[in-house]
């Protein structure tokens, strides 16, 4: 039997090949799928979208993945030797302290909870939760802070960094702005309503403004309804266990976003886990369940529910939508696709993971969303056919026990939509939306040119850089500062504990002299702090770069 | 004790010369199997089926699941929702016709403050309205730190942590603290958002019944005993009470002083989750700490949102720094979701700020409750549930048809009633499939300090009004 996904890479096995050709024994099988494999969409769902899918997941060189061993452990010996010291008392234990009263009680943390934070992470503390006192646009302020006792307390210096390029925030279109033109209808929102609503959807809390937003996002997306909740990470892991329970099972990837598990733990669903974005694992899983039912009774499945990410987001991959479309159709599945990251972000319009796709919005059961990234606002949405969304309204509980949607935050994405849709008259959304895409393709070009091992969909506005050790962790984001850029990084347990990264997140906000800055520095940096793992020699790179844009055209 | 074991050494050595061929066989048969058994294939009940691939296929295709959604049968539409054109303020505009408000959380009137109002404009022409990322990630806005140290001033303790959603506060809480394995006794009748807390915790949960010190202090007795049964296990199972300071499903009162006592005695933390008592309870609105005179640092954490009296959007916990820090990395609704919009939390400081000004409204408030409680008594039909200065409380019927679903819609008549004459009440809305313990179908009542004494009156005789047009034919089909 030949699985789908076998049929849909059939259509471009020739340039399947030629990439591994063209990178020689560096390609590496991450997730069942050869790195840099391209792929014509076409065949999955029958439109002739002859865009290629290409995906690097580089590997580091054997010696880079040793040595970040031998980093963790020496930085874990050192805790342990300073955990004695202070057990002897010969070095001041700065943490919060127990009250003396209750001392007997059952201790409220096990001792080896926060092994990992008082020893590894205390040291690189002062790269995370930098406070910022402007806009979080292209460029922002942050609040100068010192420590004097190695990062256990912050001081605020009073000065603050001015014009900081920021490479941090999911602000991808751009609409983290203050102009006062832009936002007068949030304005005039927030004298008329206030900011609060004081109530929920179900009792007092349904204003008319939220139907307003609920009607458009619908039209945006293309699907028969949506509904509008107040907190992001609350829209999953309230609505999931509205759809499924128990005798139900769920495919998550095993990447998904805490807020996905959380949802899915809550929902009481069996969960099983496919490796990321790897079709074929998740074809055995989907094909076990149907086949064998639920564990001992053998009593076939309620309700069986894939849920995946558009982008991830410490990835940077894009979700296989067609094949996991295919195979959800084949085995009867319903697919929930959280866009946080790609909804403004990809398709020529600004449209998510379906329209990049050209895929049928219908085709996906519940499409779920975020306003916190591209719309510059908070909250979230689900979207999808007439049922679901009644259904939800009924029994979601966020729309029965949770105060709704702030007004203005409301009215921002009303605006923000409208300026996408080019109801307000302008083109300045879809300007917005190839920008960005724009920025993608240069920036990421000119890493790969560098040398620098990145990681993800080539069309992703997250852009992870693999800095591989603990040290480097800490040093980069420090370097990065110091030249007034803002910089994101990630370690272990966000991440693989060889793989602790940057993470770039571009705006179409970003000019091109804020990039080639960035560039620059990072360049300058990378040769400082040995960060260019990436074993293909620059010539293979332009190659493979003039081949793209001959395909693309 | 060295030379004892190269003794023993010796007599294996020799004990194996000596041992005859056959037992010599059949123990490397026996190590052979066990390797066999080390490096074969993991077992796996699944996968032994003798199916066939047709078979397989022809299961595949058979199977059909049920829909995403049940189906909505003709008779049951889905409820429409009351839609509220304009601002949920003192005046309220639902379904086209102007009401007063009895509805909203909105109970010292913060919502259509200028001055607030104000703030959050301020904050907007600086900051723009999105954070575009959490917390870590250049998500920390000097505001927010302004804000959590103004909540730790007001409410007198070491620190305090701000959420980005009111529901996700002490639902990211609860798992924070107490794990798989750890004990937890709750109220039957806390909220939603602790029910949601506790089962994301994983931890063992013991209900006590409401506001039932006794019954709770059973349940700690039967604790100890286990625990002396098995003390290895006593010291490292964590224990907590998580009671409601206001209960918004009853509008009762926690037995605050009572708590502490058993909370010293059997050694277990008290988390507070006090949504509806911030910013009503006590002298200066610090929550039922201070209306029972409790010394807040007895409370190992208090949990409430800022989505009621300060009329903002978001929840905040405080306590000592001890406790609290331990949040910024495993609060799961503070690290993994984009930070509270800046002006929300600038109106949220504001709001504060007038707390702060004027202690007057809180007494105020509390006078409204119980002019309007004291009002509401003795309809006949309906029964009021709930403290007297509790500001948002129950109307339950005092005898139920028997029927859910025929109680909510006599409610309802009711409602509508009251609707068509200028007074906006809502019914308390509850997952009646979700709920631990589902309460009875009730009208909620919320009381503001904008309502007057006209108003209050008012719709007190139109409930009463109400209530007897309405019940009447059920009470003469008894």
């Amino acid at each position: 039997m030949a699985t789908t996904a076998d049929l849909v890479s059939n259509g471009n096995i020739h340039r399947h090949n030629q990439n591994i050709n063209t990178f020689k024994s560096d390609a590496y099988v991450r997730s069942g799928f050869s790195n840099h494999c391209s792929k014509h969409n076409g065949k999955a769902n029958g439109c002739l979208d002859k865009r290629p899918f290409k995906e690097s997941f580089d590997q580091a060189p054997l010696y880079v993945a040793v040595l970040t061993y031998v980093g963790f452990g020496v930085v874990t010996l050192f805790g342990y030797f300073r955990d004695f010291l202070r057990a002897c008392g010969l070095e001041k234990c700065n943490l919060a302290q127990e009250r003396e009263e209750q001392k007997d009680f059952v201790p409220l943390y096990q001792d080896f909870e926060n092994f990992y934070t008082r020893n590894l992470y205390m040291r690189v503390r002062d790269n995370w939760n930098r406070p910022i006192c402007s806009l979080p646009g292209p460029q922002f302020d942050l609040v100068e802070r010192v420590s004097d006792d190695y990062n256990w307390t912050f001081r605020n210096t009073g000065k603050t960094i001015k014009n900081v390029i920021n490479m941090g925030s999911y602000n991808y279109l751009g609409f983290a702005e203050n102009n006062a033109n832009f936002l007068t209808t949030v304005a005039d929102t927030t004298r008329q309503y206030g900011v609060g609503v004081c109530s929920t959807r179900q009792e007092m809390g349904n204003l008319d403004i939220h139907n307003e937003l609920e009607d458009l996002v619908a039209t945006f997306l293309g699907v028969e309804d949506s509904m509008t909740f107040g907190m992001g990470f609350a829209t999953n892991s309230m609505n999931i266990p509205a759809l499924v329970g128990k005798g139900c099972l769920i495919l998550s990837d095993e990447l998904n976003h805490t807020s996905l598990v959380l949802g899915a733990r809550l929902s009481g669903s069996t969960i099983r886990v496919f490796k990321h974005n790897n079709i074929q694992s998740l074809e055995k899983l989907l094909r076990d369940a149907v086949v064998h039912g639920q564990p001992r009774t053998h009593r076939p499945w309620k309700k069986i529910l894939i849920l995946v990410e558009g982008i991830y987001s410490m990835e940077g991959s894009v979700v296989r939508l067609p094949e996991i479309v295919a195979l959800k159709k084949k085995y009867k599945a319903y697919l929930y696709l959280d866009e946080a990251h790609s909804i403004g972000a990809v398709g020529q319009t600004g449209r998510g993971v379906t329209e990049y796709f050209g895929l049928d919005p219908s085709d996906i059961d519940v499409m779920m969303g975020t306003f916190t990234k591209s719309f510059g606002a908070a909250g979230g949405y689900i979207a999808g056919k007439k049922e679901l969304v009644d259904f939800l309204r009924t029994h979601s509980h966020s729309s029965v026990y949770a105060t709704s949607m702030s007004p203005p935050v409301t009215k921002q994405i009303l605006r923000v939509l409208k300026c996408i849709m080019g109801q307000d008259g302008t083109t300045m959304g879809i300007q917005r939306v190839r920008q960005l895409a724009e920025n993608i393709r240069y920036f990421r070009q000119r890493l790969q040119e560098m040398g620098f091992i990145i990681y993800g969909n080539e069309d992703s506005p997250v852009i992870p850089l693999l800095l591989y050790m603990p040290g480097k962790v800490g040093a980069f984001a420090r370097e990065m500062l110091k030249k007034n850029i803002g910089v994101v990084v990630v370690g272990f347990p966000a991440t693989p504990i060889t793989e602790s990264r940057a993470r770039f997140c571009l705006s179409a906000a970003h000019t091109r002299g804020m990039l080639d800055k960035v560039l620059n520095t990072l360049d300058d940096l990378g040769d400082y702090l040995s960060l260019k793992y990436s074993r293909h020699s620059r010539s293979t790179q332009d190659r493979t770069l003039r081949q793209n844009s001959v395909i693309n055209h | 004790m060295a030379s004892g074991q190269q003794w023993v050494l010796v007599e294996m050595v020799q004990a194996f010369y000596e041992a005859p061929a056959y037992h010599l066989i059949l123990e490397g048969f026996l190590i052979l199997w066990i390797v066999r058994l080390l490096f074969s294939k993991t077992y796996k009940l699944q996968e032994r089926s003798d199916l066939t691939e047709k078979e397989k296929e022809e299961l595949i295709e058979d199977w059909q699941p049920e829909p995403l959604v049940p189906l909505v049968s003709k008779d049951h539409p889905p409820p429409k929702y009351d839609v509220v054109s304009g601002p949920t303020s003192h005046k309220i505009i639902v379904n086209g016709k102007e009401c007063i408000n009895f509805a909203s959380f909105n109970f010292l009137g913060l919502l259509d403050n200028e001055r607030v109002k104000n703030q959050a404009l301020t904050s907007l022409k600086k900051y723009g309205v999105g954070t575009c990322g959490p917390r870590g990630f250049y998500g920390t806005f000097d505001v927010h730190l302004e804000l959590e140290e103004r909540l730790a001033k007001f409410m007198r303790t070491e620190e305090a942590i701000i959420y980005s959603y009111g529901f996700a506060t002490i639902a990211s809480a609860i798992p924070a603290y107490s794990k798989r394995g750890d004990i937890v006794f709750v109220d039957e009748a806390a909220c939603f958002s602790i029910q949601k807390g506790l089962q994301a915790s994983r931890s063992n949960i013991k209900y006590f019944k409401h506001n039932d010190m006794d019954d709770l202090e059973r349940l700690l007795k039967e604790l100890e005993t286990e625990d002396q049964e098995n003390p290895r296990k006593a010291r490292v199972t964590r224990r907590f009470i998580v009671v409601e300071g206001l209960y918004i499903n009853t509008g009762d009162i926690c037995p605050l002083p009572e708590l502490v006592q058993l909370k010293y005695k059997y050694k277990v933390r008290i988390l507070l989750e006090e949504s509806l008592s911030f910013g009503v309870l006590g002298e200066h609105g610090r929550g039922v700490t201070e209306h029972f005179g409790v010394n807040i640092d007895d409370i190992d954490l208090i949990s409430a949102n800022m989505e009621n009296s300060l009329a903002s959007i978001g929840g905040f916990c405080c306590g000592r720094s001890f406790v609290i820090d331990h949040q910024r990395l495993s609060g799961q609704g503070y690290c993994f979701s984009a930070s509270l919009p800046p002006m929300l939390a600038a109106a949220a400081i504001e709001a504060l700020n007038i707390m702060e000004e004027d202690i007057d409204i809180f007494r105020l408030l509390r006078d409204k409750c119980k002019h309007i409680h004291s009002a509401l008594q003795g309809i006949s039909g309906l029964e009021v549930v709930g403290e007297s200065i509790s500001p948002a409380f129950h109307l339950q019927l005092e005898k139920s048809t028997g029927s859910r679903e025929l109680d909510v819609k006599l409610l309802r008549g009711i409602i509508d009633y009251c609707m068509n004459r200028q007074i906006a009440l809502t019914q308390a809305h509850y997952l009646d499939k979700e709920e631990r313990f589902l309460p009875p179908p009730s009208i909620r009542v919320v009381v503001t300090i904008e309502q007057t004494e006209e108003e209050l009156e008012k719709a007190a005789s139109l409930i009463k009004e109400a209530a007897q047009h309405i019940l009447q034919h059920t009470v003469l089909g008894h």
